[in-house]
C-alpha cells in the first residue's frame, strides 16, 4: 500500500511537473511548483517508511520550510520585479508611485 | 490489524485525492480554479497521507515528527494559496465569469 501511495504521488507530481511546463500565465507555473513541492514532501515521508530509514523524516520537514519560503520569494519577486530588501522603504516608495 | 486498515485507506484515499487534484489542474478553465484544486488536494492530501504514515509509526519519535510536517503544511499551503491570488489579482488576472459582459467590469 506504500507503493500505491507512491506510485500515486508521483503520478500527481507528473501532472503538477506538466502543467508547470505549459501554463498560460506565470501565476499557473507558480501554483504548479507548489503543488510539487508539497508533494515532494509528502513523496520523501512516504519513501522515508517505505525504506525503513525513517531519519528521512527531517529533511521532509526542511524540504516543507524551504518550500514555502521558496514559493513566497518567488511571488515577490513576480510582483515586485525585484528583492526590495528593506521593507519600509519599499512601502513608501510603492505608495508615491501608485499615487 | 484494524489499525493497519485503516493506515492503507488513509493512504490510498489520500493519494487519489492527489491524482484527481492534479487532473483538476489540467481540466480547469482558468488560474482561480485552478488554484482551487491545487489548494484544496495539497491541504488534504497531504493531511491523510501524512494521518495514514502516522497510525503506521504508532506513539514514537516519527509519529512527532509527521506531526510537525502537518503542522507546517497545514498552515503554510493555505497560505501560500492565498498569496497567490492575492498576487494574480493584484497583477491584473481577471477571473473568468460565465456572463463576462455584466460582471467583470467591477
Amino acid at each position: 500500500m506504500l507503493i500505491a501511495a507512491t506510485l500515486a504521488i508521483l503520478i500527481t507530481m507528473g501532472l503538477a511537473l506538466a502543467r508547470a511546463l505549459m501554463g498560460p500565465t506565470v501565476y499557473d507555473r507558480i501554483a504548479a511548483v507548489n503543488m510539487f513541492g508539497t508533494k515532494t514532501v509528502l513523496l520523501i515521508a512516504v519513501f522515508a517508511f517505505l525504506s525503513g530509514r525513517t531519519d528521512l523524516l527531517d529533511i521532509a520537514i526542511v524540504y516543507a520550510l524551504i518550500n514555502f519560503i521558496g514559493v513566497v520569494a518567488v511571488l515577490r519577486l513576480v510582483e515586485h520585479g525585484d528583492f526590495h530588501s528593506s521593507g519600509e522603504a519599499v512601502t513608501k516608495s510603492t505608495k508615491v508611485d501608485s499615487e | 490489524m484494524i489499525i493497519d486498515i485503516l493506515s492503507w485507506v488513509c493512504l490510498v484515499s489520500g493519494g487519489l485525492l492527489g491524482v484527481i487534484g492534479g487532473i483538476g489542474i489540467h481540466r480547469f478553465p482558468d488560474f482561480y480554479s485552478r488554484l482551487h484544486a491545487a489548494g484544496i488536494t495539497d491541504t488534504l492530501c497531504a493531511v491523510l497521507i501524512l494521518l495514514g504514515l502516522g497510525l503506521q509509526a504508532g506513539l514514537s519519535l516519527d509519529a512527532f515528527k509527521l506531526f510537525l510536517i502537518f503542522v507546517f503544511l497545514f498552515f503554510t499551503s493555505p497560505t501560500a494559496s492565498h498569496a497567490l491570488a492575492n498576487a494574480a489579482m493584484h497583477g491584473g488576472l481577471k477571473p473568468k465569469l460565465n456572463n463576462a459582459n455584466d460582471e467583470v467590469k467591477s
